[in-house]
């Protein structure tokens, strides 16, 4: 029950906090941040962790930048056209943009970063790519891609982490991996690269000469690099650090560090990878061979416990393959709810020996670690026989890669779409030895690769939807995989940083539109 | 003279032992699950047979195992340590930028532990039976067995969570821009946390020991003689029990010298000191074989040379050794 009082101050609180959204931004000041694991290098195209595209996402840029509801917004390029066909696609670049070194930024640094430099480098644009018949630049300024076929995502794939814009001028015609200019990036983006001590700090000075009139507000950006996850932390409790990108703390910190002063979170900013964790069961061989067995094992989890204690209640328990912003989601699906006697049943059903399986978890920290035990509880309630099997990120990827596992944890993202971030693990010509990131459970239907392949190119995106539709209901009969969560990364910052997450991208991007209030 | 020759001969052998450990490294590392393209591939995300072929060749990892311990070793040979896989830069660098940080941190501690364990052994000696003596001797019991990455977490709560004397990380204060003398005084406020950590558990070592053999050297005829002829209970205590009982410690300091390099994995993590610890572990979770051999050669040369100077060192505190080498 709240006194008057109570409520006056919470009315006048509510007041200031209206007041200073409403306020004029202000510039300068530098935000500390932190950034794990340290990344190999920072030429985004070449390399595409995780660690490096966030780094790199605020020196480099993309013809397209992305909302949080996934909507292309102008970049590099101001304005774009699509052909009625769906198989031309013109860009129109701005006019005033440079590079760092201050050469401008043209049509051909963006054929050349996407007919030579990512046909060469870059596994992600490449599969992009291989729907593009030709690359054109018809003036400095405007860009034709045409396309064999019409491809559903294309437009999505524009962003900055994927499709990176990278300096002809610098690049063309030497040895890319050993580029002088891979030391110190050059890009078109909000921030300039400035020093990197490793195992310390990288600092990113703002560019004076950005095109975005009065952008970035900033002075600069400093990622701090801490190995250990509770001394991370302590930096962020005791003030030094002003932003945690998600991920970078341990999810039972989460809880206390957001009830201190001052301190908020969000868990915008995802929307574009939006990573959807699973469970990969190996059709191949042993009990979860078995449709039935992979039934039984989604209704034996209980994935909503899983979320509630061990993800802070932040994420969402998806239906079946398709993620909530994936697009052509099928809503109308019945839920794997956490149902043991079901499972038992499908375990009798199927004539379950008590043949023992095993599961790996992701060697990614705690969370998941405990992840997996809660996973191993479940299981063993109805009456699976099953051990957990630690590993190192090394031997984890060579047990996945060689196939050698039972159950075992993993997340990919999604990419906005089916095509980019979902078909890849269902597809049977994904199957190959060696990747832990393709068609790792060895899933073959030859009416599922029908439906994903005429999907990704059918126009327009109604055509699409039917097929989409159609095969999750297959997915969700057939249970390839387990569907987890979609896990919900939170980013925790000062209040007084403002703007921090202006895209779907997140913090990649982020800190272009991001100011102090101090 | 006798000095020079036996240093000569150690290092003869020396060269000898670092060739068979090289082997036997590059073999052991080849037994490790896990392939450095693959894990490379796995970190970026998405991976296509073009892109881990490529990887591969890069890192001539398609060639046949002996073809690669051959170019590994002739590369040794001509001090050539080869490429990290992941991070493209030579071994080399990486080596010799993080090693001034992490000689500074164990170099601080192996001084402090030796000081402070030598002069907390000998009053522990002195005050043998005292209540004062048994302090110092629980005391040192505690931090031995305290686990290490307890010990710097608990010091990090208390010294800069609770207390704010003390930063909890890094080398130096990013962004503040000190130079000169700021900034030594800046780095010495980093470095003492982590240096008192690394250091507490060999303090606790070398007071036990310094004590034992104290009490030991002190039960010889010598030190009867030394009392009967009238010296000072301190003067005895100083130039005949302890000069004699420093053997053992001497032992026990060169065997931490020589993990100078790569002893401070722990300390190093949990309080981001940019030092060759980290980068040894970071590389074996990466697979990166390369940076691993080198540091393990590194690691490996300077435990010779710490063998070196301790057997100096005996020879020097203890003159009856001379021969048998």
């Amino acid at each position: 029950m709240k006194t008057p009082l109570a409520l006056a101050i919470t009315a006048a609180a509510l007041a200031l906090s209206t007041a200073a959204t409403a306020q004029e931004p202000q510039r300068g000041g530098t935000i500390d941040t932190i950034i794990q694991p340290e990344p190999p290098g920072l030429v985004l195209g070449m390399i595409q962790n995780a660690p490096t595209r966030t780094v790199a996402g605020n020196i480099y840029e993309g013809l397209l930048r992305y909302t949080t509801d996934l909507e292309p917004m102008p970049q590099l390029a101001e304005s774009w056209e699509v052909s009625d066909d769906g198989r031309t696609y013109t860009f129109h670049l701005r006019e005033d943009v440079t590079w760092h070194d201050g050469e401008p930024f043209t049509a051909d640094d963006v054929v050349f970063s996407a007919d030579v430099f990512h046909r060469e480098l870059n596994p992600s644009a490449r599969a992009v790519l291989q729907h593009v018949e030709s690359i054109e630049a018809t003036d400095d300024h405007t860009v034709v891609f045409t396309l064999t076929e019409p491809f559903g995502p294309f437009l999505i794939s524009f962003e900055a982490g994927t499709f990176t814009m990278v300096p002809e001028h610098l690049y063309a015609g030497t040895d890319f991996r050993n580029n002088e200019h891979n030391d110190h990036p050059i890009g078109t983006g909000p921030f300039k690269f400035a020093n990197w001590e490793r195992g310390t700090v990288i600092e990113l000075v703002k560019n004076d000469d950005y095109y975005e009139e009065g952008l970035p507000y900033l002075d600069g950006v400093n990622w701090h690099v801490i190995p250990d996850g509770g001394s991370r932390a302590v930096a962020f409790e005791n003030g030094t650090i002003d932003v945690l990108p998600s991920g970078t703390v341990e999810n039972f910190d989460i809880p206390r560090l957001s009830a201190m002063d001052n301190v908020c979170m969000t868990e915008e900013g995802h929307e574009y990878f939006s990573p959807f964790a699973m469970l990969w069961m190996n059709n191949r061989e042993g009990p979860t061979a078995d449709k039935r067995f992979r039934q039984a094992v989604m209704y034996a989890m209980d994935r909503e416990f899983a979320k509630d204690v061990l993800w802070n209640g932040l994420g969402n328990v998806p239906l079946s393959a398709f993620g909530s912003n994936a697009r052509f989601q099928h809503d109308d699906l019945e839920p794997y709810d956490h149902n043991p006697e079901r499972a038992r049943e499908l375990l009798d059903e199927m004539g379950y020996d008590g043949e023992e399986i095993t599961i790996l978890p992701l060697p990614y920290g705690e969370t998941w670690t405990r992840w997996a035990e809660a996973v191993q509880q479940n299981l063993r309630e109805v009456g699976i026989n099953v051990s957990t099997q630690a590993t190192d990120v090394g031997g984890w990827n060579q047990r996945l890669g060689d196939w050698d596992y039972d159950l075992a944890f993993t997340y990919l993202y999604q990419y906005g779409d089916p095509a980019l971030g979902i078909s890849r693990t269902y597809l049977s010509d994904n199957i190959a030895k060696g990747s832990p990131w393709n068609n790792v459970e060895g899933y073959e239907n030859e009416r599922v690769d029908e439906l994903f392949n005429a999907a990704a190119t059918a126009f327009p995106d109604e055509e699409r939807e039917a097929l989409y539709l159609e095969v999750q209901e297959i997915l969700h009969e057939d249970v390839p995989v387990g569907w987890l969560m979609e896990l919900g990364f939170p980013t925790l910052y000062r209040c007084d940083v403002k703007n921090l997450v202006t895209s779907g991208v997140g913090v990649n991007d982020g800190f272009k539109d991001a100011w102090l209030d101090r | 003279m006798v000095y020079a020759r036996l240093v000569l001969m150690r290092l003869f052998k020396a060269v000898i032992v670092l060739f068979l450990i090289v082997i036997f490294n590059f073999l052991l590392i080849q037994m490790a699950p896990g392939d450095p393209a693959a894990i490379l591939a796995g970190e970026a995300g998405a991976a296509d047979q073009e892109f881990l072929d490529q990887l591969r060749e890069r890192f001539g990892l398609d060639q046949p195992m002996y073809v690669q311990l051959w170019r590994y070793v002739s590369g040794i040979a001509m001090l050539d340590f080869g490429y990290s896989y992941r991070l493209g830069v030579p071994v080399f660098d990486l080596i010799m930028d993080r090693l001034p940080a992490t000689l500074l941190l164990t170099g601080t501690a192996f001084v402090l532990s030796l000081v402070l364990g030598i002069v907390a052994g000998s009053m522990a000696a002195a005050r043998v039976k005292k209540p004062s003596g048994s302090l110092i001797m629980a005391l040192a019991l505690v931090f031995y067995a305290t686990p290490l990455f307890w010990v710097a977490l608990m010091s990090v709560v208390v010294f800069s969570v609770y207390l704010g004397w003390l930063p909890a990380y890094g080398l130096y204060t990013v962004g503040a821009g000190h130079t000169g003398f700021a900034l030594v005084l800046d780095v010495a406020k980093h470095l003492v946390l982590p240096a008192t950590t690394l250091a507490l558990f060999f303090m606790a070592i070398y007071t036990r020991m310094t004590r034992t053999s104290m009490l030991d050297a002190a039960q010889q005829d010598y030190v009867k003689t030394a009392r009967a002829k009238g010296l000072k209970p301190g003067t005895i205590q100083r130039r005949h029990v302890l000069r004699n009982a420093l053997l053992p410690i001497i032992t026990l300091a060169g065997l931490q010298a020589g993990q100078m390099v790569g002893g401070a994995i722990l300390t190093e993590t949990v309080f981001a000191w940019p030092g060759i610890g980290r980068l040894m572990f970071e590389a074996l979770q990466q697979r990166d074989y390369n940076l691993l051999l080198g540091i393990f050669f590194f690691s490996a040369a300077l435990v010779i040379v710490f063998n070196i100077i301790t057997d100096v060192v005996y020879r020097l505190a203890d003159p009856r050794i001379k021969g048998a080498s």
